[in-house]
């Protein structure tokens, strides 16, 4: 089923007879746990830009649009997704035309996310339909909005099991007119993370601090005096270690953004979300433990794709840390990709699930 | 403003509940007596008032757990309180309600720089969450006006703003974990100390939730290193539109100011006669900072002051000093107060694009001339959330009524144009019965689910945010 506006949407949904599968552009189906059966819905039908305006910094954008096109759209007017994207399609091995609408569906964010926030945090506006075929809005496309409550934030990541989202708003940001990134070579794990803690907790408003290979990387933006002076401020910070600076370094990010670092790997790949100093904790007690495992650090230390082999569980080896794992490719130990925080959250969960989609057809079974 | 009629068979079995909360509560912490629970009748939304049947005062996770587990078995309705400084109503009892403050529990549980986060108990103040890590330079950004008194609990409740959210966002933003206890006593663990929480973003419509879903008790919050140095300029026009059309070109330019704030002829010249903070004589002034070191504020500032002068302001005033600067913001800190000398207000917060600045302003105007009230605006540009001011007398009999006529008005101009009803205060019980305004049923509906799967009784709060038709028969049904 491709419906070509809303209406049909919600048409497609009111009338559907079985579980639906709900299909982007296909490049995240890894994501979460398998979805049992179901017929395809592609939102592929819903694009368009209906709102770009510079001077309020909103887009708004059918969620089938594709990601290159919001993209392009906002290169012509110096303007940028606060919370960079990540590109799974590498990591997965998958192919296909990304849309806005998965990236807010998973709430995909990229390196900025420590300093900008993550996706849900840019979203200002919804449309969706929800299991029973209703059109909902929530929000609109203001930066600032408490009218009620905050459904946007609870359709960001919310995998279509609520509804399958139609439109949405986004505050966006000017692209910076310079970039910079120093790095600093030769650290442990743990060094590395200490040395990402001492640049996010000095006053020079880093926007990406990621860590792989032995070394760091800070990464700060904004205007061209203001670039140059921070720059050389971490410089001083960074004195006692061997530190060189890259200039609008965008290829190096992407790169980490993407998981480069461990795409390639075999095994399986987690994704696990820390206390930025308990992510070195974790790789060293697994080390320890003699499992192999290569490791990428982002968000400070707080983001680590591991990838570990394939018949390992890491949530047996998270004793003492604070944070969650999920699985994004292969076994990881026959563990559910993802699961909720606890048992409490989980039921919650189930209920919402079942108030938002009451016959139980939207993405059945993805989130656990 | 109607409310629902008290429950009588909770009133009957008072003296039953507060046996029940002395059980687990130390009798300084149960509040029953009529000329003591009058203390919690109302917010700083002063115009509506209504003594709750009794308050408690917790001072752990594990007694709110046991109030609210009392309540929940015995169908009594529960209002949660931080530090009563909403401005619409939100923390306002009923005559048959528990109103649970949280104001005892202020501890801070956990500092941890390496990793930026502060974990504290709800009833810290916002400004005190700040005050705990100010030794080493970090700070909590969401900074309401009201942060001296205003607790991170209410904070949460309303997800507050303040004039720096331009650059650092508004609590959602920077909230990563709480405590909750649901209704049913249960102690809920949500988010934490890592950026990402698994699953449904439960977190995000806690925050902003009202009161409704459950009672914080614990929040783990984002902290930040302080800029090196901020600095504002102030700038002056002889027209409001001529001032939305500057803040349009700033936003647009790339500079990212941490405040853009906006007053009116009517807000100049009340803070004029209260602060003498020694502002120009205009039709509208912008206060623009920008923050960090001295190379930054300037290379910065240039930019803006560029900006400005193609829109010919009546005057440009850099600061030079920290006392200029104290001066510059005087006038913007005390305007609420100033205009409180002219006469009585009613304060709106509806937030509109920012390129509708100028229409908007108009607007206003208009209604200002055809409901003979006048109307002061002071607020922040920069994300287009407007606080119009508008003043009445509140000893002539009808105009509060004609004020909240014209104020719904406003509103309602707010959504036409794009925008919303509230952009951080909150819908509590003054903007209730304009939700329909904004949403459809469908749309209201939606909102309704979340609340029926955290507090299936409807004892949260209940009478607020929506229109009482919409919740009725739930309410009703429990
Ligand atoms: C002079 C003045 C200036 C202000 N300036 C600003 C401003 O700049 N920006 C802004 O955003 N607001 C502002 N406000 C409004 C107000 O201060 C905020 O809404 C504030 O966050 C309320 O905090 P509080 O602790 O007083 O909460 P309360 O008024 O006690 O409660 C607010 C809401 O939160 C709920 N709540 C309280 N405690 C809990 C809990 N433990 N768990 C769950 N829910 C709870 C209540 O039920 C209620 O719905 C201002 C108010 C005043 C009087």
């Amino acid at each position: 089923m491709k419906p070509m506006n809303e209406n049909e949407l919600a048409q497609a949904i009111k009338s559907a007879g079985k579980p639906l599968r709900i299909v982007g552009g296909g490049t995240r189906q890894a994501l979460g746990n398998d979805v049992d059966g179901g017929v395809k819905l592609s939102t592929a039908g819903l694009t368009g830009i209906t709102l770009l305006e510079p001077a309020a910094l909103t887009l708004v954008v059918r969620a089938g649009t594709p990601l290159r096109d919001v993209t392009a759209a906002l290169d012509a007017e110096n303007l940028q997704l606060p919370f960079e994207p990540m590109d799974h399609r590498e990591l997965l091995k998958s192919w296909g035309d990304t849309t806005i609408g998965g990236v807010a569906a998973c709430n995909i964010s990229g390196p900025r996310r420590i300093q900008a926030g993550a996706c849900r945090d840019s979203m200002i506006g919804v449309r969706f339909v929800d299991g029973a075929g209703n059109i909902v809005k929530n929000g609109g496309r203001v930066m600032k909005n408490v009218t009620g409550y905050d459904l946007v934030k609870l359709m960001g990541g919310s995998m279509g099991t609520l509804g399958v989202i139609s439109e949405l708003s986004f505050k966006v940001q000017p692209k910076p007119e310079r970039q910079a990134t120093i790095t600093i070579h030769g650290l442990s794990d743990a060094e590395g993370v200490r040395v990402l803690s001492r640049a996010l907790g000095s006053p020079n408003d880093v926007t990406g601090a990621a860590f792989l290979d032995g070394t760091g990387f800070v990464r700060i933006e904004g205007l061209s005096k203001s670039v140059a002076f921070r720059t050389d401020a971490l410089k001083t910070i960074f004195k006692d270690h061997e530190v060189s600076v890259m200039d609008n370094d965008l290829d190096a990010w992407r790169g980490i953004a993407n998981a480069d670092a461990i795409a390639g790997d075999d095994g399986s790949i987690w994704r696990v979300s820390v206390k930025p100093t308990d992510g070195p904790k974790l790789v060293q007690g697994l080390r320890d433990a003699g499992i192999a495992v290569n490791a990428q650090y982002d968000w400070g230390g707080g983001l680590v794709y591991l990838s570990l082999p394939d018949d390992l569980n890491l949530r047996d080896h998270m004793d003492g840390i604070s944070g969650y794992a999920s699985v994004l490719r292969g076994n990881g130990g026959g563990a559910m990709r993802i699961t909720s925080q606890n048992k409490l959250t989980a039921q919650i969960e189930k209920q919402m699930r079942a108030r938002f989609d009451p016959r139980g057809i939207l993405n059945t079974g993805i989130m656990g | 403003m109607q409310m629902p009629i008290p429950n009588a068979d909770v009133l009957s079995k008072k003296a039953h509940i507060i046996r029940r909360l002395l059980d687990v509560l130390p009798p300084e912490a149960v509040i029953s007596e009529p000329n003591e629970t009058r203390a919690y009748e109302c917010d700083a939304l002063t115009a509506y008032r209504c003594p709750p049947m009794l308050a408690v005062l917790p001072d752990s996770t594990p007694q709110v757990s046991d109030i609210l587990r009392i309540c929940f078995e015995e169908g009594v309705p529960v209002v949660p309180r931080g530090s009563g400084t909403s401005l619409a109503g939100g923390a306002m009892p009923t005559a048959d309600s528990v109103v649970l403050g949280v104001a005892k529990m202020n501890d801070v549980l956990e500092t941890d720089y390496e990793n930026r986060i502060i974990r504290v108990q709800s009833g810290r103040t916002n400004l005190s969450v700040s005050g705990a890590v100010e030794e080493e330079d970090f700070f909590y950004a969401p900074d309401p006006s009201s942060q001296l008194a205003c607790a991170i609990a209410g904070n949460i409740g309303m997800n507050s703003g303040g004039a720096h959210c331009l650059k650092y966002g508004v609590t959602t933003n920077n909230l990563l974990g709480v405590t909750m206890v649901m209704m049913d006593g249960e102690v809920a663990e949500i988010g934490g100390a890592h950026l990402d929480a698994p699953g449904l973003d439960l977190l995000g419509v806690i925050c902003g939730s009202e009161g409704q879903l459950g009672v914080v008790t614990e929040a783990t919050l984002r902290i930040l290193h302080k800029p090196v140095a901020a600095r504002p300029v102030l700038m002056a026009f002889d027209e409001n539109e001529v001032a939305g059309a500057c803040v349009a070109d700033i936003i647009k330019a790339g500079v990212l100011p941490v405040a853009i704030e906006f007053m009116d002829r009517l807000c100049i010249e009340a803070t004029e006669n209260f602060a003498h903070a020694g502002y120009p004589d205009a039709e509208a002034l912008l206060i623009v900072e920008v923050e960090g070191s001295e190379i930054e504020i300037e290379e910065q500032l240039e930019k803006i002051i560029a900006i400005a002068k193609r829109h010919d302001p009546v005057e440009l005033r850099e600061s030079k000093s920290d006392e200029e600067s104290a001066k510059i913001w005087l006038g913007r800190k005390s305007a609420f107060g100033a205009v409180g000398q002219i006469g009585d207000y009613m304060c709106l917060d509806g937030t509109i694009p920012v390129s509708e600045l100028p229409y908007v302003l108009r607007r206003i105007g208009e209604l200002s001339d055809e409901y003979g009230l006048q109307v002061g605006n002071v607020f922040h540009a920069g994300d287009g959330n407007m606080h119009p001011l508008i003043l009445f007398d509140a000893n002539k009999p009808g105009d509060l009524e004609l004020c909240e006529k014209m104020g719904a008005e406003v509103l309602r101009l707010c959504v036409e144009v794009g925008g919303c009803l509230t952009g951080e205060h909150g819908v509590g019980i003054e903007k209730r019965d304009l939700m329909f305004d904004q949403y459809n049923p469908d749309d209201i509906e939606a909102q309704l689910f979340v609340k029926d799967v955290f507090d299936p009784k409807w004892l949260l709060n209940a009478a607020k945010v929506f229109p009482l038709s919409a919740t009725e028969t739930r309410r009703n049904a429990s």
